[in-house]
């Protein structure tokens, strides 16, 4: 019945996308929980929590993929609202630490005590309670989108002027959570988490369960962009990449699509981000570097854009890759990266998802030729 | 003749670095009506679209529709009003299907949650069959825009103006690039569109306006030089002077 109700929204590529998703989001932690250390299928946990990351990041992928495959925005600065969801999450994480920091101080963070700082600012209220940061995961990115598209779209920035004020917004949040007198941990950014939720980040059992909500979170945001971009918005916006003015002569507010497309990719980015910080143990403002979100940029383009699951793929295979690569040559991986990109430009440009599309296709033409043959004999 | 003005220029001057598109043009087209305009190129004809559809503002002048400023409007504003335009080159969404450029095109709440909530009732679906079976695009309505031919993209981007149900439709040359027999059939359509709003054609095919057999005026140096039925515009000493006779 789900299957029914599912595959008119998500196609048959998206139902083996989730498919394969569950099964992964279900197998790797029972391998890791139920399975003996010695045992050959055991899947030890420093694995998991890679692979919990490669979830976050195709999450990332997937919501630039919704603004930039399907509306043509192509932002440069999506790493600021995952960098923004850590935040948020890494904040309510500082506060569980209470007194058991090095200074003892139930009130205040550590690096808040080392700067002589009497109070908790109020931007850090309300985040000892998890449904606030949870808010807060959603609110912040979604709110900075607002703001900084409602003054984009307006002003008609598009193209190449866009994308490089969206780098532009990244790289000064950058340069703000470097100052300490920001009340961010500055340099150090937020780490040494002690629990989530009364739980301990540190336990297998803890892994295991952030790596499922990774592989859900992706699954369901999946879902949900491909009902926006099934919708008539989802038609609105793909025309809007390709004629622009002419959506507008049509009478469409081109600027509401966009924002609403925007402020909705950047809390699935803020999401992502707010799973990845406590499988990673620490956010600092080195996420916000530019260098994050074009990286996030070539695994969408290298998984294909416009198709969501390629986007997703993308960033799995690419992170994977780049795993493999700095553990045999660390000093080759940004040659790597940069022939990547080269390449997918040059001889894939629908990327992964493209190469597959291929297949299915010339196997299609090879079908009806075999049946058109039968039928003529 | 004509019952009331539903477009009225006054005076509108539009000035590219100095180069004056248009000077002190001056129009009414009345409600219901057909209009065909003409001229040279550089006449000003595509300015004066842009300016009633909100692309360029004007410098001087008033554009009134209905009794709507519009020089104080933008195109998304202007276009709900009640405004269409089809454009000089063919401007379809080459990525959708003809049919789901059709439903886009569809008079509709315009607002991103409406389109968000969007689905199709019965009688709109048979109103975008009709529609495809009057631009003979019945056949196509699965396929991508992007893979017609020339001509039925001109006759899908005249379905969408119908979806659009305006009051004024500004057409840019819609036979450019037509065979013959295209051109008949395009001639018909737009008869048919005028039945229920007004229409302005631009258009350089002087066969093709007399199969419209209507009013038209001649542009000139962005200014109005003449005005009447194509016969008596054709055999205005000026016009030949400028224009038909070169």
């Amino acid at each position: 019945m789900i299957t029914k109700f599912l595959l008119p929204i998500v196609g048959k590529a998206g139902a083996f996308f989730l498919f394969a998703l569950m099964i992964i989001g279900l197998v790797v932690p029972a391998l890791n929980l139920l399975t003996s250390v010695s045992s050959p299928l055991h899947v030890p946990d420093y694995a998991v929590t890679l692979m919990g990351k490669y979830l976050c990041y195709a999450l990332l992928a997937l919501s630039v993929d919704l603004v930039w495959g399907f509306c043509g925005i192509l932002s440069l600065g999506h790493g600021a609202f995952f960098a923004l969801g850590g935040y948020a999450m890494g904040m309510y994480m500082m506060r569980q630490i209470g007194a058991r920091g090095s200074y003892g101080n139930a009130e205040l963070p550590d690096f808040m005590v080392f700067l002589n700082w009497k109070s908790l600012p109020w931007y850090w209220q309300g985040f000892n309670h998890f449904p606030f940061a949870l808010l807060m995961v959603a609110v912040v990115p979604g709110l900075l989108a607002l703001v900084f598209g409602w003054f984009a779209f307006r002003s008609r920035v598009t193209g190449v002027y866009l994308s490089i004020i969206t780098q532009a917004m990244t790289y000064a949040l950058l340069l703000a959570f470097f100052r300490n007198d920001m009340g961010f941990g500055g340099n150090n950014g937020l780490t040494d988490f002690k629990d989530i939720l009364g739980f301990s980040v540190q336990a297998a059992s803890i892994r295991a369960v952030l790596f499922m909500l990774s592989a859900l979170a992706l699954g369901m945001c999946f879902i949900l962009a491909r009902m926006i971009v099934n919708s008539k918005f989802g038609k609105v916006i793909v025309s809007i990449r390709d004629a622009e003015s002419r959506v507008r002569f049509l009478g469409y507010r081109v600027e509401n699509y966009k924002l609403f497309i925007f402020v909705t990719s950047a809390i699935m980015a803020g999401i992502a981000g707010a799973l990845y910080v406590p499988q990673v143990g620490i956010i600092n403002p080195s996420e916000f570097s530019p260098a994050n979100s074009i990286e996030a940029v070539i695994w969408t383009a290298f998984g294909g854009r416009g198709t969501l699951w390629g986007a997703a793929l993308g960033a799995i295979v690419v992170n994977a890759a780049k795993s493999w690569f700095t553990g045999v040559l660390p000093n080759a991986w940004l040659y790597a990266l940069g022939a990547l990109f080269i390449g997918v430009t040059l001889f894939m440009p629908k990327g992964l998802a493209g190469l597959f599309a291929g297949w299915t296709s010339v196997k299609r033409e090879n079908a009806t030729e075999l049946a058109t043959r039968k039928a003529a004999e | 003749m004509i019952t009331e003005t539903l477009l009225y220029l006054e005076g509108v001057s539009v000035s590219f670095d100095g180069f004056k598109a248009l000077n002190n043009l001056s129009l009414a087209v009345g409600s219901g009506e057909m209009r065909a305009i003409i001229g040279p190129n550089g006449a000003g004809k595509t300015t004066m679209m842009d300016v009633i559809t909100g692309k360029t503002k004007p410098d001087e002048g008033r554009v009134a529709f209905r009794e709507l400023n519009l020089t104080k409007m933008d195109e998304t504003a202007i276009a709900n009003s009640g405004i269409g335009r089809k454009f000089q080159k063919p401007t379809v969404f080459e990525n959708l299907s003809v049919w789901d450029n059709l439903e886009l095109a569809m008079k509709a709440k315009r607002t991103a949650l409406a389109s968000l909530r969007w689905t199709l009732r019965g009688e709109q679906r048979d109103k975008i069959d009709t529609t495809l079976k009057r631009i003979n695009l019945a056949e196509t309505a699965s396929r991508l825009a992007g893979g017609l031919s020339h001509g039925q993209k001109q006759w899908l981007e005249i379905g969408m103006l119908l979806m659009q149900e305006p009051e004024l439709l500004l057409v840019d040359e819609p036979v450019a690039g037509m065979t013959d027999a295209e051109t008949a059939k395009t001639a018909e359509l737009l008869k048919d569109i005028a039945k229920t709003s007004a229409v302005v054609v631009v258009e350089h095919d002087m066969d093709f306006i007399r199969a419209l057999g209507v009013r038209v005026t001649v542009l000139h140096e962005g200014t109005v030089l003449a005005e009447g039925n194509l016969d008596s515009v054709q055999n205005n000493q000026r016009v030949i002077d400028v224009y038909l006779g070169r």
